[in-house]
């Protein structure tokens, strides 16, 4: 058998079983599944020769299948380092794939948001699209297997001033267990949402894979603060991808933090589909050991007058890889668009490298699109100073490496998760 | 004495920049160095400094009876050391007064006193900042980040006057300088003047020397003090040039 072949026989039982299941969903959701798995059957997972996956080598992901079986649920207790107490007090928790109605905290929920696990809503999600799933193999995988979905509503002209949190948890057990998530939120007209989504991993001594897709949908004038924390354990796979459909003047902000995994790979596919639309992606993420860590994000300026900015910052140790592939497309019809993007990385090793690509695909004239990537070392005239002032050497690299994340820290808009996010960038910068 | 250094050789990239240099300063003097171009009086201030580039080869330097060559830059600053930059470092995302309660306070502990905290140390700034009749609004700007020259130069005096060293090494503190803030700078200086602290100044102007008046002059060239002298020695070296 092909290795394609192989992969695609590897799920065919899972996907078979699944069909029986009542999270399975739908006639609708079955043609949606049917469409996926055989899209991701077609082509197994990507290879280096996949443009999109050059460098980053999935390989350990594609070698061996992954079961559904996961470790019994945590306590609570054993979430707690998790739940950022104190700042956010929605919680919905989601072990395993699996929504944990004791594990989650839904008394505080914003009046007039609803959350449900209604698995036809995700038919008319951006990452549904056929297209989508030709293109996307860990989505179509991802769309065939998830089970029961979170749909988050905020409806039209609601203000959340207090973040929801969204806690994606992976205990592997003893095998090896893909959790394939799902996430979909439609912020209504004039609406205002801050959504931290986190996923994290407790270790197990099986092999956690999260595949997780998210949908970000904001009608015209909604306004959505969006936290990604991606912190797994050091042996874990996550790939994930978002997509973000922003209609006529609203606002997308991004931030999204990546502490830990083996093997991280981020998308972002955000669409500006409405005159006045903003976006904005910050990343800050952290590898160490043999640690690869890949963003790419896709800003598709689809409708005139829409700014994008965007700020991705890595910090890598060790023999890590690092990549960035920022990608603006700018259509015909976006004139007047403003986008801008940088991207920095500082490494700490010798060893340590990073593969940086922008991409800008520009087909209206009247844009301004700027770009910026550096990559560096620790600055040593800095580190000089800092020492001759008497500051020790390893306290002088804490102040310019926190220096450097905290460009990317800064911008989180709330005091109080900012603070815990802090605490958790520090403790995986000591750690790396 | 303070300071005594001993046929000093310094290298740096196989570059043999200081060849056999003596200098002995002792508590309370004030020490300047003139000398062209080139001539290795950055070297010297940086090697005092213990920077990581420039490497000793040759003689001794003796600090308070210790071995100051065998000492880590932050050592060298916690035990009193302390040089003012030629060209001061700018660091980005790194604010200036967080900076400078780094520095006490890692200078503080090493000398078994109290580290303050953000009151006591918010206190102690407000006092010395008006010595250098700087903003206030630049403690709270990033480390020399879009400093104006002179508002650099004055940062390094202020740091000096946080640290308050033993023997602090000027490194042409007055360059670039216009008239006003030279005397500022010079005033911070001259009111760091004390019976236990030395100083050297380096500079290419005897005009400084007009506003810190020292107690020696000394020609540096070629790697080498090749002159040492009185205040009246700056003067003279004004009028011929170093030759
Ligand atoms: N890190 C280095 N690597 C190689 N050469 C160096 C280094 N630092 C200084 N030099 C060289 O050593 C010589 C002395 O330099 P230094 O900076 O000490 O001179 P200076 O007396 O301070 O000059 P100036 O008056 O221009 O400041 C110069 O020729 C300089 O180019
Ligand atoms: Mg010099």
């Amino acid at each position: 058998m092909t290795p394609v072949a192989e992969q695609a026989t590897a799920y065919a039982e899972r996907f078979a079983a699944f069909h029986n299941e009542p999270a399975f969903g739908s006639d609708r959701v079955r043609a949606m599944r049917e469409q996926a798995f055989a899209a991701f059957a077609a082509n197994g997972f990507p290879t280096s020769r996949d443009e999109e996956y050059k460098f980053t080598n999935v390989s350990a992901i594609a070698e061996a299948p992954f079961g559904c079986q996961g470790a019994a649920e945590p306590t609570r207790k054993a979430l707690e380092p998790f739940l950022f107490d104190g700042a956010i007090r929605t919680q919905i928790v989601i072990v395993n794939g699996r929504l944990s109605k004791t594990l989650s905290s839904m008394e505080a929920l914003p009046r007039g948001v609803t959350v449900d696990q209604i698995t036809d809503a995700v038919t008319a999600a951006p990452s549904a699209a056929a297209g989508v799933l030709a293109t996307t193999p860990f989505v179509a995988l991802n769309t065939a297997l998830f089970g029961r979905p979170i749909v988050m509503m905020v409806p039209p002209h609601a203000k959340v001033d207090e973040p929801i949190q969204v806690l994606f948890v992976n205990t592997p057990g003893e095998h090896r267990m893909m959790a394939a998530t799902r996430l979909m939120v439609v912020a209504g007209e004039l609406s205002e949402l801050t959504l931290v989504e986190s996923y994290v991993g407790l270790a197990g001594t099986g092999q956690g894979f999260t595949n997780a897709v998210t949908d970000v949908i904001l009608m015209e004038g909604a306004i959505v603060d969006h936290y990604k924390i991606q912190r797994e354990t050091t042996t874990a796979f996550h790939v994930g991808a978002m997509f973000v459909q922003c209609d006529r003047n609203s606002n997308f902000t991004s931030h999204s933090f990546a502490t830990g995994g083996k093997l991280v790979r981020n998308d972002v596919f955000a669409t500006l589909d409405g005159e006045g639309a903003e976006c904005t992606l910050n990343g800050l993420y952290l590898a160490g050991g043999d640690a690869l860590i890949d963003n790419h994000t896709s800003i598709d300026h689809a409708k005139a007058h829409c700014p994008s900015h965007e700020v991705y910052k890595g910090i890598l140790s060790g023999n890590a890889k690092a990549v960035f592939n920022g990608k603006i497309t700018v259509r015909p019809d976006a004139q007047k668009t403003d986008a801008k993007q940088t991207n920095k990385a500082l490494l700490l090793s010798d060893s340590a490298t990073i593969n940086t690509k922008p991409q800008l695909e520009i087909f209206a004239d009247d844009v301004k699109c700027t770009h910026g990537a550096a990559i560096g070392q620790l600055d040593d005239d800095a580190m000089f100073y800092l020492r001759a002032r008497g500051i020790a050497e390893v306290d002088a690299r804490n102040i310019l490496i926190h220096a450097f994340a905290g460009d990317i820290l800064d911008r989180i808009k709330i005091d109080a998760v900012k603070q815990r996010v802090e605490k958790v960038v520090y403790a995986a910068l000591g750690a790396l | 004495m303070l300071l005594e250094i001993k046929d000093l050789k310094v290298k740096a990239e196989d570059k043999q920049i200081l060849k056999g240099l003596n200098l002995s300063v002792n508590p309370g003097e004030v020490h300047a160095i003139m000398g062209p171009n080139g001539s290795g009086k950055s070297t010297l201030a940086r090697v005092l400094s213990g920077h990581p580039g420039y490497e000793p080869n040759g003689g001794s330097v003796t600090y308070d009876g210790h071995d100051l060559l065998a000492m880590s830059p932050e050592e060298r600053a916690c035990e009193g050391v302390f040089m003012a930059f030629q060209y001061p470092v700018e660091i980005p995302g790194v604010n200036n007064s967080y900076f400078l309660k780094a520095a006490l306070n890692a200078v503080r502990k090493h000398k078994g006193l109290q580290e303050l905290d953000a009151v006591e140390f918010l206190a102690l700034i407000r006092e010395k900042i008006k010595l250098l009749e700087m903003d206030q609004s630049m403690l709270n700007r990033a480390v020399n980040e879009g400093f104006s020259g002179g508002e650099k130069k004055r940062n390094e005096i202020f740091q000096m006057a946080v640290l308050e060293p033993r023997l602090a090494i000027l490194d042409e503190t007055d360059s670039g300088l216009d008239i006003d803030a030279l005397k500022v700078v010079a005033n911070g200086v001259n009111a760091l003047r004390n019976k236990d602290r030395a100083i050297i100044v380096v500079t290419h102007y005897q005009r400084l020397l007009d506003y810190i008046v020292p107690d020696f002059v000394h020609v540096l060239s070629g790697g080498l003090i090749v002159r040492s002298g009185g205040k009246e020695l700056a003067l003279e070296l004004e009028a011929k040039g170093y030759r």
